[in-house]
Parts: structure tokens; C-alpha cells; sequence
């Protein structure tokens, strides 16, 4: 895998992305940037794991992964007693339409990855891990895998850490295409060797996880923001951002910018300077909408992004939410029924299909938006659309269901006119379709 | 039924896994057996099922569920475009088209001279890159406008043909 020709830096706020040029991945740069100085510290110092779960709560890190879960509050639900084999596993199944910053931190970072899990594994007691990586960035993969021997000969991983008598094995485990093994208990049926169907909860993959034991899932972000926390200390990530909303987050800008990429940022930045950083709007081009947080996060109006800040509570507030920090940004000559139709069939397509809301209902989502699309939409359509959204969301095992339901609502909501000049006129308000 | 080489990449892969937990392996035990086979036959799927002691069904299931396994022949070269919301935004629509055009097949179909089969993918995670296409899985091609398609068709029909 060659260095990429457009590599750029994440903007000058990095912490995870700090430093990288697309080829210092390997462990010898990364331990000259200071790595692994976390996991040395806390084995040389017999650090308590409780003390690493309380900086891990100082900090406010929320889960980078959609969920913007407390990730010091989620590894303390781990039970500290429990005699038999406790599981670490990372989520770095990356699928959420617009987002694709764990495939950089793969493939330029990975041991800020192993470096962050091997503490979360000594925080919780775990001996075993798996790192679930998205099987169509395969050179990720394979860069993993490359990188994970390196940790394991240096002695990071492995039995008997550092001499410090702390061992965790982990291991990379590739999907094979399923959008749904994103979601965490899927992603352990798929770990197992199953079909990627969500579990019921409770249980929750705390008490009953991969192989029926304990187990712990964050996202590769995640995972990568803890080193920083313990050699820094949880208030200082804290003041990185704002109050519930600690550290630097990386967002996946893409669609109609001028310089699609990610940039990582403090949270609370305005919206206005990521555009920014990403160069302003296609062409100079007028903002027309944005999706702040990946596919299955509500769309909102250009006016409303232009006003806010880019952390979990603000984009909450102003009706969206930060999900994984996918940031798709579209200009006016963009259709948004169109764009709709687009979203409505890859909720259809990735529907596991074990709840029958989400199976039946994103069928009729995608075929309601397609005939107003074509010209073929009646009067009522709208409104069916949202009875169908709101008899789907809630009423399904996982999210999905909510993840299909939430664009239509919200595409509805801001964008009425538009599909309504589409039933009424047959044809579209906008000249240029995406 | 696999070569010796794949049977030693599936044992890696087992052992990744604790004792008894050999069926973990199976999406890598696919994964190898579909590189070297080109698609999963049946008696292919059934041969990991005996190697893993899974239940062939149960290797079946999770055949037919991920997306990135053949479970019919395709062209020496499976071309999978992205073509979800990012990726259209970036024009997959006009790659789409393209390619189409000048492989004479739609989505969904492999050329007469069994070289290349076109298929419609969902989100690949590398919507920076779009538009992005996946050759045989795990070639990622970033930025796929007309004029790189163009290469990209000529440098495969090339090795193709060998």
C-alpha cells in the first residue's frame, strides 16, 4: 500500500491524527511520537484499573462510535469479580454511509488502537480481544494484521506484558459485507461465526457477550483517544472540548465540499470552521443541507448547521445528532427526494430482516419514496411515509429500524415543499440530480 | 479440495480463536476458499463445514448473508461501485453509466468473454475517495472518474488476457 498522493494533515487541533504523513504507521514511529508511554506508565506504576476507569470518566469521552455512550461509564458496567474470560472488542466495522475515519486510523495509526484497547483490556481484565474490521477496506486489514505482529515481537501484546504480568491476546477479524454487524451484538453473532442478527437486550454484552461471557465493545476512535487521556489525564481532554462533550472528535467530511477527508477537531468547533477546513462548499455554491452525523442522523437545513457547534449536546439541540461524526454535506442543486431514495434503498437492502417493522416497512419506505421520485406519487404518500417511519422506529430489536426511520422524518420535515412539488408537478424542483 | 497453502491460512485463522470456538473462523475459512476457488461452490462450503465441524447449513447461512461472497461464478473480475449517497454525490451515477457502457453489461451481469462482472455495492467506509470500486473485494480504486475507469478496465483486461 503506497503513501496516498492526496494525503493531507487533520488540522491543527490533532491528537489522534497527529503527526502522520501516511507512512510512519509502523511501530518504530509510533513509539518515536511517544506511543505505547500510556500502557508502560500504568504497568510500571501498578496503576489500579479502577483509577484508569475513573480518568476515563473525568474525561468525557462519549463513543465515537454513533451512540455518544459515556465510555468510562461503559467499561465500569464490566464486573471487576468475575472469575472466567472477559473479551475486549473493537468495533471497527465502518459502514455508516459518510464515514470513514477508522479506516485512517487503521491503516496510519493502528497502534494508537492496540496501545488504547491493551489499557481498556487492563482496565476491565480482559485477556482476549478481537479488532472486527469492515471487510471492504481489506488493506486496512491487512495493515492490522502487519502491525499487530510488530506489537506482539516489541512485547505490547501477548503473554506477561512488559514483564509486568499482565497478558491480552488480541487479534483481527475481518467482516465480509453487512452493514447491520455495525451494530455491537450483531457484530458478536458475526464474531461467533454466525449470521450478523442483533440480540435481544438485556442481556447486554456486559454480562452476556462474545461466547456468553463479559465482553466490552467500543469504537476504534474511541479505543485510540485513551492513550492521550492517561498521559495527559482525563481533565485535560476534558478542556479539549466542552463540559459532556470531552476531547477531540475526527469527522468525515464528504459529498459537495471542495477537500473531502477527515478532520479532527475539538468538539464544540462551529460547523462554519470544519466547512471551512474542508474548503467551503463545491464550486462556492450555496449550502443547502447537511447530515451532521452519518446516514441515519436527521438531515438539517444549511441555516440551521451554519449556526451551530460540532459537539454531541449542540447538534442534539438543534434537532440532529453527532452519530459518528459523518459530516454529508450537499449544495442547492441537489434533490433531496432523490437523495432520499438513495438512503430509503440501503436501509432496505441492509435490513437483517429479523423484525418485521424494519423488514416490511423499509420496503415500503424505499418503494413510497421511489414512485414520488418517478413522478407516480399520490397525496397521501407523505403522510404514509411517516405513519410507516413511526411504526418502525422503537419497535425493533436494534437500530436500524430507527436508523431508516429518522431520514424520512427528518427529509420530510425540512424538505416538505419539495416532495410535494414532486407529487403535485411529476417532475423535480431543483435542475441538477445528484 | 483447498491446497495445502489455504488449509495453513485457515489454521492461522482458527487459532485466533479459543479452544472450541473454531466456527469464529468460518467468515476467514470463506474468505480463503473463495480466493482460491474464485466462487463457493456447494461441495466448497461443505468441505470448510467439515473442516470447521460446523453443520453445513450453518456455513451456508452465513454464505448467503455477507455480501462479499460469491455464491455463483462471476467474471475473472468482480467490479463492485459504490453507489450510496456520498459516492452519488461524487458522481457514481456517471461511473456507473460509463462503466456500463463500455463493458456492454448492466448491474448484475459478467461480460460474454467471462472477464468482467459489475455488481452495485453499499457503503465501503471511504466516502473521501468517492467514487470508490472494489476489484475482487479487496482492491480498493479511489476516485473513480470516467478517465480512471478507462485505466483501470485497460490494465485488467490486459492482465486478463494473459
Amino acid at each position: 500500500m503506497n503513501a496516498p498522493a492526496e494525503f493531507f494533515d487533520y488540522g491543527p487541533d490533532s491528537i489522534i491524527m497527529a503527526g502522520l504523513n501516511g507512512r510512519n504507521w509502523r511501530l518504530a514511529d509510533y513509539v518515536a511520537r511517544g506511543g505505547y508511554s500510556a500502557l508502560k506508565k500504568i504497568l510500571a506504576e501498578k496503576i489500579p484499573p479502577a483509577n484508569v476507569i475513573a480518568e476515563v470518566k473525568r474525561s468525557a469521552l462519549r463513543g465515537r462510535g454513533g451512540a455518544g455512550f459515556p465510555t468510562g461509564l461503559k467499561w465500569s458496567f464490566m464486573p471487576q469479580q468475575y472469575a472466567g474470560e472477559k473479551y475486549l472488542v473493537c468495533n471497527s466495522d465502518e459502514g455508516e454511509p459518510g464515514t470513514f475515519k477508522d479506516r485512517d486510523i487503521l491503516r496510519y495509526n493502528p497502534h494508537i488502537l492496540f496501545e488504547g484497547m491493551a489499557i481498556a483490556a487492563y482496565a476491565m481484565g480482559c485477556r482476549r480481544g478481537y479488532n472486527y474490521i469492515h471487510g471492504e477496506i481489506w488493506d486496512g486489514y491487512e495493515r492490522c494484521e502487519e502491525a499487530l505482529g510488530e506489537a506482539y515481537q516489541a512485547g505490547y501484546l501477548g503473554e506477561d506484558i512488559l514483564g509486568s504480568g499482565f497478558s491480552f491476546h488480541l487479534h483481527n477479524h475481518h467482516g465480509y459485507g453487512a452493514y447491520i454487524c455495525g451494530e455491537e451484538t450483531a457484530l458478536l453473532e458475526s464474531l461467533e461465526g454466525k449470521k450478523g442478527l442483533p440480540r435481544f437486550k438485556p442481556p447486554f454484552p456486559a454480562s452476556f457477550g462474545l461466547y456468553g461471557k463479559p465482553t466490552t465493545i467500543n469504537n476504534t476512535e474511541t479505543f485510540a483517544a485513551v492513550p492521550w487521556i492517561i498521559n495527559h489525564g482525563g481533565e485535560a481532554f476534558l478542556e479539549l472540548g466542552r463540559p459532556n462533550n470531552g476531547g477531540t472528535k475526527i469527522f468525515s467530511v464528504s459529498g459537495d465540499v471542495e477537500r473531502p477527508g477527515n478532520y479532527e477537531v475539538r468538539l464544540g468547533t462551529p460547523f462554519a470552521k470544519l466547512l471551512e477546513m474542508a474548503g467551503g462548499v463545491r464550486g462556492g455554491r450555496p449550502l443547502k443541507a447537511c447530515i451532521p452525523g452519518g446516514s441515519s442522523m436527521p438531515v438539517l437545513p444549511g441555516e440551521i448547521m451554519l449556526s451551530i457547534d460540532m459537539d454531541y449536546d449542540s447538534i442534539a439541540k438543534a434537532g440532529s445528532m453527532l452519530g459518528s461524526g459523518a459530516v454529508i454535506i450537499m449544495d442547492d442543486t441537489r434533490c433531496m427526494v432523490r437523495s432520499l431514495l438513495r438512503l430509503s434503498y440501503f436501509y432496505f437492502e441492509e435490513s437483517c430482516g429479523q423484525c418485521t417493522p424494519c423488514r416490511e416497512g423499509t420496503g415500503w419506505l424505499w418503494r413510497i419514496v421511489d414512485r414520488i421520485e418517478h413522478g407516480a406519487g399520490k397525496n397521501e404518500d407523505l403522510d404514509v411515509l411517516l405513519s410507516v417511519s413511526d411504526n418502525i422506529a422503537g419497535r425493533t430489536i436494534c437500530a436500524l429500524g430507527d436508523a431508516a426511520a429518522l431520514p424520512v422524518k427528518s427529509f420530510i420535515k425540512h424538505f416538505r415543499a419539495e416532495f410535494q412539488h414532486h407529487i403535485d408537478h411529476k417532475r423535480c424542483l431543483v435542475p441538477d440530480y445528484v | 479440495m483447498l491446497s495445502e497453502a489455504a488449509l495453513r491460512k485457515i489454521d492461522r485463522e482458527i487459532a485466533k480463536y479459543p479452544a472450541g470456538q473454531k466456527q469464529s473462523a468460518v467468515m476467514a475459512a470463506l474468505a480463503i476458499a473463495q480466493d482460491e476457488k474464485g466462487w463457493l461452490a456447494t461441495e466448497t462450503m461443505d468441505f470448510v463445514a467439515e473442516y470447521l465441524g460446523m453443520p453445513p447449513i450453518a456455513v451456508y447461512e452465513v454464505a448467503t448473508f455477507y455480501e462479499m461472497y460469491n455464491t455463483a461464478p462471476t467474471g475473472k473480475y468482480k467490479l463492485t461501485l459504490c453507489t450510496n449517497l456520498p459516492c452519488a454525490l461524487h458522481d457514481a451515477a456517471k461511473a456507473a453509466e460509463h462503466l456500463q457502457q463500455k463493458l456492454g453489461i448492466g448491474f448484475g451481469e459478467t461480460t460474454p468473454d467471462g472477464l468482467f462482472t459489475l455488481k452495485e455495492g453499499e457503503c465501503f467506509g471511504a466516502c473521501g475517495d468517492a467514487p470508490v470500486l472494489l476489484v475482487n473485494n479487496k482492491r480498493m480504486c479511489s476516485w473513480m472518474r470516467p478517465e480512471a475507469i478507462d485505466q483501470l478496465l485497460s490494465e485488467l483486461a490486459a492482465e486478463g488476457r494473459q
